[in-house]
């Protein structure tokens, strides 16, 4: 069962009077539970790719499903709705909301969600603890490492139970071992939860992680490999 | 969430919330300053002139001729006499005559006053500079007192005692003359008051003007200004009874002195612009702080909104930051006001720089700010709502966010 479809996508930016076309054609399906990696060179639209897969951002043409939902037919209010509950965001520079608490920033989707509070206070403890965080609940942002940030990230994005994760070179700003350390992370969630990771990457450790990489080049899809 | 954004940047929301809460001290101190002195106008105005209100003659305001009457004035003072919010009543009589001493002739209004009720009602026995008030005695024709303005006393080349000839025509176009003994000068502070009248007793004026027991104002006054108009509808329903031709009327103190409320009008509207554009102030700091967060945020709205956050709930949530910082400064800025404009409603304001302005309106001394529940939450009401408008832009500005330009805006 495929729980991403995109078919034919195209996108075309304009900067000015110059027109960059970032996909052109673009047709990809991603099973439920598989953990792939966008790889390619800056500019060949694997941000772009997913931008439109979590509908942040929409297509020119063709069409997005997502886990039965075609972005391309809903409205604003629509699409932060579906992103809410089917969606979840790891992004390179972490972006967590710096006036909320590491546990504040994981209770933040599932009040939006409007889960009551004992429900969303346990569950956010619980990912946390899964996650490594047990004894930074109460820490904001600025106190934390970026391979904590984006710990806290992740299990953000994972606490509402999502269809998929899109993860934007998540490991860009992290050293190494703190890179693996979260990829293990969401292997193990991925493998836990059964819920699909679609990341962007230049880092062939990520890429080692992948049970699928699609090398993207010039906005088309160069090569599609599953490894296992 | 809200409440810990406020406090991002706190060197910036503490100013909004000082330029928020300074307006409102202002505007608490200012609209019960501006109340204060208007009472104070008023109160002093009828206590000089007018009273709260007059039952007279219809016509006898527009073109006060001396047989427009109220024929029988003490039917119109027992039903004013029964009246609980009545603070006192009296009768007086006018007309314009020519007043001669030894060496100059002046036209001026003779006013019969009842001089116990007169006390009751005005100022003047308290006005008197030199000589004596008079007393129920100088009823008396065979020596005729009067009380004369000191500006008229200046202008007649007259003092204490000396003579004065009034000559006019009575309510039956007889010849009103008399002779009367200055017995006191007054000094209200109303020039044109002080300048041209002079005051005798009722009866003889009753006497030489041929008023057959009439008056031409039975001249009331109210315990507190609040209670005017109610006193100005029983009084209507009342002179019904006796008055079954319809000739008199009630006029309340607007009515009297049209003046003085254009006056206060003018001042009001001065004062709410001068408001207006000191709110205006406040807006654009509210606007700034908010406009600031926007750019300062925006990659964080872009987060907000691809985690899911709907753009309604976004606005939402900038409005309960503008409001909650708004209503922090209004909070702080009624209960200094009101703190300060209570302790001068107590003590009051030296006015003494403005005596010769306001002196005109009967006020001198200290003025005492008038604090009320209009004067405390009407301005820090309009704070709110316009400081509420000015942040409704930037937060529907947010709505127009698109997640992708957001979350690379640098």
């Amino acid at each position: 069962m495929h729980i991403v479809e995109c078919v034919d996508i195209n996108k075309t930016y304009h900067q000015g009077k110059v027109e960059v076309l970032a996909l052109k054609g673009v047709s990809l399906a991603f099973e439920k539970g598989s953990f792939v990696a966008l790889a390619g060179p800056s500019g060949s639209g694997k941000t772009t790719l997913l931008n439109i897969i979590g509908g942040l951002d929409l297509a020119d043409s063709g069409r997005v499903v997502v886990d039965g939902n075609a972005f391309d037919k809903m409205n604003r209010s629509q699409r932060a709705d579906l992103r809410l509950n089917k969606v979840g965001f790891v992004f390179q520079s972490y972006n967590l909301i710096p006036v909320l608490s590491a546990l504040e920033n994981v209770e933040f989707v599932m009040l939006l969600q409007g889960l009551p509070p004992a429900e969303r206070r346990k569950r956010a403890k619980d990912i946390l603890d899964e996650v490594g965080l047990e004894d930074m609940y109460d820490r904001r942002p600025a106190e934390l490492s970026g391979g904590q940030q984006q710990r806290v990230a992740v299990a953000r994005a994972i606490v509402s139970n999502p269809s998929i994760v899109l993860a934007d070179e998540p490991t860009a700003n992290l050293d190494s071992s703190t890179g693996k350390g979260l990829l293990e992370i969401m292997k193990q969630m991925n493998e836990k939860k059964n819920v699909t990771f679609i990341f962007s990457t230049h880092d062939n450790m990520v890429m080692d992680y992948a049970d699928r990489v699609i090398y993207l080049r010039d906005g088309m899809v160069a090569d599609d490999r599953v490894k296992r | 969430m809200a409440w810990r954004n406020i406090w991002r940047n706190p060197r910036r929301t503490i100013l909004t919330i000082s330029a928020v809460a300074f307006a409102s001290i202002l505007l608490v101190f200012m609209l019960s300053f501006q109340f204060g002195s208007y009472d104070a106008m008023i109160n002093s105005s009828v206590k000089i002139q007018t009273g709260h209100l007059q039952i007279q003659a219809k016509g006898y305001q527009d073109k006060q001729s001396i047989q427009r009457v109220v024929p029988h004035p003490d039917e119109v003072g027992e039903i004013v006499n029964s009246l609980p919010e009545v603070d006192a009543y009296t009768f007086r009589a006018k007309a314009f005559s020519l007043v001669s001493s030894k060496e100059r002739t002046y036209g001026v209004v003779v006013t019969g006053i009842d001089p116990a009720g007169e006390a009751e009602v005005s100022t003047l026995k308290n006005s008197i500079r030199r000589g004596r008030y008079l007393s129920q005695d100088d009823q008396n024709r065979e020596s005729p007192q009067a009380l004369v303005g000191k500006l008229l006393a200046r202008n007649l080349r007259v003092g204490l005692g000396d003579e004065l000839t009034v000559l006019g025509q009575g309510r039956d176009g007889s010849i009103a003359a008399t002779v009367v003994k200055i017995k006191g000068i007054y000094s209200s502070g109303l020039d044109a008051f002080d300048r041209n009248a002079i005051h005798i007793p009722l009866k003889l004026f009753q006497d030489i003007y041929s008023m057959q027991g009439a008056v031409h104002q039975v001249v009331v006054v109210a315990k507190s200004l609040k209670d005017v108009s109610e006193i100005k509808k029983t009084v209507s329903a009342g002179i019904k009874n006796i008055d079954t031709k319809h000739f008199l009327t009630v006029l309340d103190w607007e009515a009297l002195m049209p003046g003085l409320r254009q006056a206060i009008e003018m001042d009001l509207v001065s004062g709410v612009i001068y408001y207006l554009i000191l709110i205006m102030v406040v807006a654009f700091s509210i606007l700034n702080t908010f406009l600031m967060a926007i750019f300062e945020r925006t990659q964080e709205f872009g987060v907000l909104m691809a985690i899911g956050t709907s753009p309604g709930r976004l606005t939402r949530l900038l409005l309960i930051e503008s409001l909650s910082m708004t209503m922090i400064g209004i909070i702080t800025g009624v209960v200094i006001g009101c703190l300060v404009t209570g302790y001068f409603q107590i003590h009051g304001i030296d006015i003494s720089g403005a005596s010769e302005l306001l002196g005109q309106y009967g006020i001198s001394g200290r003025l005492h700010p008038k604090l009320s529940l209009l004067s405390a939450t009407s301005g820090p009401a309009v704070v709110l709502m316009i400081t509420f408008l000015a942040a409704l832009y930037p937060a529907l500005k947010v709505r127009g966010l698109k997640p992708v330009e957001a979350l690379t805006y640098v």
